[in-house]
């Protein structure tokens, strides 16, 4: 543990939120757990940080946190940035608990828009902060259609969107927020990470919750489900990624983020996830 | 569908043409139309109509005009309905009643069994007059279709220029022509004509003599009007004279 | 000819409110049979065809279908997944406003091919190449595969409405006045490629349309509703050409020509 333990704040309950809250919110994500990819509905809390912030991955995160977790935020792979450190901190104060920036040190790990390089564990639950929750949302703009199709499993309409990528670009030109089917029956929104991230989340030994505070919804994959990136039989689906190595630690199987040295073109590419580029840089 | 016959069975065929055969046969046919518009007013037009028409026999509808000609033939066509009375047509080597078939079976007779030429050609507009032609051959592969309605076009004199436009700029005769070509491809045993050559030139009338006499030689049982007594004489075995029922009820 | 009947209705009655929709309709189809039903608006023939197609459910009355390996589906019990299967495969309807059905923000090849998608089909170069091949059947240049429907005429969007429709190559086919607002030009070909097409496929169809022309020369069957009832079926030419029901008579009469 390298977080300093920081007495929980006067006033507040643990976790900011109170206990008949935090219930309603277990009780969605144990439904969402029992239907992998099938958003459920819950009722969204007003949070002390505005919408598209990680509303939704915050009150997921406050039903989850017993006294001894260890909570590690990233945003975009990395620890230091504000969003990040705010829900650290903001953990650290209203519920007292320990916090990390080691992926393997963390019990939970809420995230935006990334998945740490480092595999996740059984004993590990990833949280996502998810801006829109329905897959169809850009093809379908009818909620109750919405739901219609995932009800009877008619996704053929997602798919077109596919076919018309190939169609106009030669190829899928999404490239993060993939949508994927999960136990081979919902069609979901994996939040906006990299498509790269994508094979991740296939059969992964962590639970993964999803939440979305604004779309009021909270869905889920249990450890080890099929997590499956539509993609068709002559375009297959393909986790791609900057074709470079990491300025920093030189690791050519990361995710890369491009950042603009100076306003000559000069660039280099790092990797997002902060953390394992300087646990390679350690040289553990 | 298959009806109590009041027919024979049929003889084993002997290849050759046959009058044992009775094709179509036509017993105590009663119509009467009901004008509901004219406040019910009632048209008798057929009454006791009895014939018989044999495998390759013309029988030639006469009467005066009105006297109700047009409206047997088209109820042997199953065009108009019946009020009583039967119509026995040998259909698949049995004998089905058009006067009470379902219109299912009337479908698949006029398919397989009975061919009809009227006056005027109506079809899909657009349509190019050889695939008008060809369409209404029966199990027959799309091309051949096509060269047997090319041939039988030619036969009558609808140059091949004109086969590949629809006929509904063509000429009265001309249509008349591809409405005949329409009919004869499908070489139903039973065909029924109503005035085939009545816009024809003499030339074209003798063409259509000549298919009316294959197409009996063949065994196909004929009923027409033919108003050019030219034309009946030359292929009628039989006249039947349709009486006017002059009492309005 | 099969005796077995595709769709087949019972007593079907329908009341919006006080007004009678459809009361005590029969109806049968058989496989690769066209039947029409025609009468003035308002007289049920729409409702009638959203009943038979599980659209609308009915206040009394069954519709049966019997599935490719001959079994009877109550089409109005039937769980809502095994309809919605139904519609995109075995099924189609053909809406009067192509609009309603195609996606216009979608390439005409998408549109053709996402019933193929929905069904399962995940070979993008299969779906290209069977979409291509509609666009050809319904008389459009392959060239315009990657073009939006908005820039299609109102012929052409109901000749690709077909294509989406006919592509997973149904049994049963819904036609709510297909031939409706276009052009008398543009009917007459719509009207050819619909009958050459049912023909060929086999497909059998229920029509919906007020134009006795049209029902004259698709249709092997007739219909004539007035007000929610039947009042006289049987076979197309007969009916038109015999009509025995007043209102029958009276349809028949006020058109030109049919």
């Amino acid at each position: 543990m390298t977080a300093p333990m920081i007495s929980q704040a006067d006033g507040y309950n643990f976790a900011y939120l109170d206990e008949q809250t935090k219930r309603m919110i277990r009780r969605s994500i144990l439904k969402a757990v029992a239907v992998p990819g099938h958003q459920v509905p819950f009722g969204s809390r007003e949070m002390p940080l505005p919408y598209g912030w990680g509303t939704g991955g915050i009150q997921v995160t406050a039903a989850l946190l017993g006294t001894d977790d260890v909570l590690k935020v990233i945003d975009q792979g990395a620890d230091d940035t504000t969003n990040a450190v705010s829900i650290r901190r903001f953990f650290a104060r209203t519920a007292g608990i320990a916090t990390t920036t080691r992926t393997a040190e963390a019990t939970i790990i809420q995230t935006r828009h990334r998945i740490p390089e480092t595999p996740l564990r059984a004993d590990q639950i990833i949280v996502y902060q998810v801006p829109q929750p329905e897959p169809l949302s850009g093809l379908e703009s009818s909620r109750t259609e919405t739901s219609r199709m995932h009800g009877l499993a008619d996704y053929g309409l997602m798919h077109v969107k596919l076919y018309e990528d190939i169609t106009r670009y030669g190829h899928v030109s999404i490239s993060y927020d993939y949508p994927v089917m999960v136990g081979g029956r919902y069609l979901m929104a994996p939040s906006p990470i990299p498509a790269f991230d994508n094979p991740k989340m296939d059969r992964m030994a962590a639970l993964q919750l999803f939440g979305a505070g604004r779309e009021k919804r909270i869905y889920a994959v249990p450890p080890y489900t099929e997590v499956r990136s539509l993609d068709f039989d002559d375009h297959p689906f393909r986790a791609s990624r900057a074709p470079h190595t990491c300025n920093l630690c030189g690791a050519d199987d990361s995710y890369l983020d491009e950042v603009v040295t100076d306003d000559k073109g000069g660039r280099m590419f790092v990797c997002s996830d902060t953390d394992h580029c300087e646990e390679r840089r350690d040289g553990r | 569908m298959t009806q109590s016959s009041a027919l024979p069975p049929a003889p084993p065929s002997s290849g050759g043409v046959s009058n044992e055969i009775s094709m179509l046969t036509v017993s105590g046919l009663n119509k009467t139309f009901v004008l509901h518009l004219q406040h019910g007013l009632k048209i008798p037009v057929l009454s006791n109509i009895n014939l018989s028409v044999a495998a390759g026999e013309c029988v030639a509808l006469v009467g005066q005009s009105g006297a109700g000609k047009s409206t047997l033939l088209r109820s042997l066509y199953g065009n108009y309905g019946a009020d009583s009375g039967y119509i026995h047509v040998r259909h698949d080597n049995e004998t089905v009643d058009l006067a009470t078939a379902p219109p299912r079976a009337i479908v698949d007779i006029r398919a397989r069994t009975i061919g009809y030429v009227s006056q005027f050609l109506r079809v899909v507009p657009r349509v190019a007059t050889i695939d008008v032609v060809a369409e209404a051959a029966r199990d027959t592969p799309p091309e051949e279709a096509r060269n047997r309605a090319a041939a039988l076009l030619s036969r009558l004199n609808i140059p091949a220029r004109l086969h590949a436009l629809p006929p509904a700029t063509f000429s009265g005769g001309e249509q008349q022509r591809v409405n005949l070509a329409r009919g004869f491809i499908g070489a139903h045993p039973i065909l029924l004509l109503d005035e085939p050559t009545a816009s024809l030139d003499n030339a074209n009338r003798d063409i259509v003599i000549a298919m009316i006499a294959q197409a009996k030689a063949a065994g196909t049982a004929i009923v027409g009007i033919f108003h050019d007594t030219v034309v009946r004489d030359a292929v009628a075995d039989r006249l039947y004279h349709v009486v006017p029922i002059q009492d309005v009820i | 000819m099969a005796d077995e009947t595709l769709l087949s209705a019972r007593g079907l009655t329908l009341h919006f409110g006080a007004i009678p929709a459809l009361v005590d309709v029969d109806a049968d189809l058989w496989p690769g049979e066209v039947l029409a039903v025609v009468g003035e608006s308002g007289s049920g023939k729409s409702t009638l065809l959203n009943v038979l197609a599980g659209r609308m459910a009915p206040d009394a009355g069954a519709v049966w279908y019997r599935d490719p390996i001959g079994a009877l589906h109550d089409v109005h019990a039937m769980p809502a997944p095994a309809l919605r299967t139904l519609h995109r495969s075995d099924w189609g309807f053909v809406h009067q406003n192509p609009r309603e059905n195609l996606r216009m923000a979608v390439t005409a090849g998408g549109n053709v091919g996402e019933r193929l998608m929905a069904r399962g089909s995940r070979h993008y170069g299969d779906i290209r190449a069977e979409a291509i091949s509609w666009l050809r059947q319904v008389e459009i240049d392959a060239g315009r595969v990657d073009d939006f429907p908005r820039t299609f005429s109102g012929g052409m969007l109901q000749r690709l409405q077909i294509a989406r429709t006919l592509v997973t190559h149904p049994r049963l086919v819904f036609m709510d006045e297909p031939t409706g607002g276009l052009d008398v030009s543009v009917q007459a070909r719509l009207l050819d490629l619909i009958r050459t097409l049912v023909r060929r496929l086999g497909i059998a169809a229920v029509l919906v349309t007020h134009d006795l022309a049209v029902a004259r020369l698709l249709a092997h069957r007739i219909m004539v509703m007035q007000r929610g009832r039947v009042v006289e079926s049987g076979l197309t030419d007969r009916v038109l050409d015999d009509p025995k029901h007043e209102y029958t008579q009276l349809l028949v009469s006020s058109v030109l020509s049919a």
